[in-house]
């Protein structure tokens, strides 16, 4: 990744140590990931050891040290998704991208996520795609989505 | 400021802000523990260091490591009560670490030899080994030689102390302090054919040598040392009394 995008951010905050967790997350905002040369630098600009902010990166669920795709599928595994079939919406979605829950896919377009409840349990069974929620969900549906997403890659 | 309160029924006196387990042993009162150092700040991880506290007239059990001495406390370190709960306690650590050798005594020593309990199974489990994540390590690492290598990485079945990104901590000197502090002596640490090795975190270094050929410690650790003081760049040539 352009270092130079990290010093921007670190800039932002002022070079403040304590703003760790902030910069950690808008240089995943970036990436979608926190690329380990992006750590090396954030860890010689604040002076802050690469153990401390790997192990905040590895405390909190919300980031990622491996790449993931530029679109992102996350499925509500909560109780109310999950009583409306939404395991069965994770294996359709893992048929349809060819990517096991939890991955990416190799062309770095799609990963696959499963969340435990999201609170929209009123519109179960819910996946979010890129942010967006999608609620009462069938896979009907997530395959245009899904086939929308790839069709427009073609045209960016 | 000097603080008065008691420990089983003896009048004791301490320094504002020491905690009951420094005092306690001070005056010769026996409390066991896993994860204390006087060395680095208390953690209150292991939690063998349980006693009665009362105050204000309201008794109750805490861990006497992280506790700071206040005037007029009754401190109680050995009831059967007490007893009862190191010993559950005890039960739990020696499920995570079944084979250390240090804590089987202690455990014994509270009439504890099987655990009830069983390891989990997972894979982080098993790279834990022995260790009871009481995080001495880290904080010896951290606090005294400054290096920070070690931190705890993950959560919940998931957390394990290791260097960064699960590989052979960059910044370790192979000092051994880790090692050296240890409660379980689940670490490692070996020195063979010129090499320093610290075997949990994988890190190898190679020995200096001093005239006679014999190693003294790994180069890696030297420089550091001679950085951190400002020592003059000959310092490891010379005979140890001339230093």
């Amino acid at each position: 990744m352009d270092l130079t995008k990290v010093d921007a951010i670190i800039e932002n905050y002022d070079g403040d140590a304590t703003s760790l967790l902030a910069i950690m997350q808008d240089v995943q905002d970036q990436e979608n990931y926190l690329p380990r040369e992006a750590v090396n630098h954030i860890s010689a600009k604040l002076d802050v050891p690469v153990s401390r902010i790997y192990s905040m990166a590895t405390f909190f669920e919300s980031f990622h040290l491996e790449p993931r795709g530029k679109h992102i599928c996350t499925v509500c595994m909560g109780t109310a998704c999950h009583v409306r079939g939404a395991q069965r919406l994770v294996e359709h979605l893992e048929r349809d991208l060819s990517v096991k829950s939890g991955g990416t896919t190799e062309d770095l377009q799609f990963t696959l996520e499963e969340v435990n409840c999201v609170g929209a349990c009123a519109l179960g069974p819910l996946v979010i795609i890129d942010g967006e929620y999608h609620g009462n969900v069938t896979s009907t549906r997530l395959t245009k989505a899904v086939k929308k997403l790839k069709t427009r890659k073609g045209g960016e | 400021m000097t603080v008065q309160f008691t420990i089983n029924g003896v009048k004791v006196e301490a320094q504002k802000g020491e905690s009951v387990i420094e005092v306690a042993r001070r005056y010769g009162f026996e409390i066991p523990s896993l994860c204390h150092h006087q060395a680095v700040t208390p953690y209150g991880a292991c939690r063998v260091c349980l006693v009665e506290i009362v105050k204000g007239g309201r008794k109750k059990l805490t861990t006497s490591c992280n506790y700071e001495v206040l005037d007029g406390i009754e401190v109680v370190t050995d009831s059967e009560a007490i007893h009862k709960h190191r010993a559950m306690v005890l039960e739990l650590i020696l499920a995570e670490a079944p084979d250390a050798e240090p804590v089987k005594k202690l455990a014994a020593q509270y009439g504890v030899n099987v655990s009830r309990f069983e390891r989990s199974d997972t894979e982080m489990a098993q790279e834990r080994h022995d260790c009871i994540m009481c995080g001495l390590c880290v904080r010896v690492c951290t606090e005294i030689v400054e290096v920070n290598a070690l931190a705890f990485n993950g959560r919940g079945y998931n957390r394990g102390v290791g260097g960064p990104y699960l590989e052979a901590p960059q910044s370790c000197i192979a000092c051994g302090a880790c090692a050296w502090v240890c409660p379980t002596d689940c670490i490692g640490f070996v020195e063979e054919d010129g090499m320093r090795k610290v075997l949990k975190w994988d890190r190898e270094l190679p020995m200096e040598k001093d005239e006679n050929g014999r190693p003294i410690a790994p180069k890696f650790q030297l420089h550091y040392f001679k950085e951190k003081f400002g020592l003059p760049a000959d310092i490891y040539k010379k005979a140890p009394g001339s230093r």
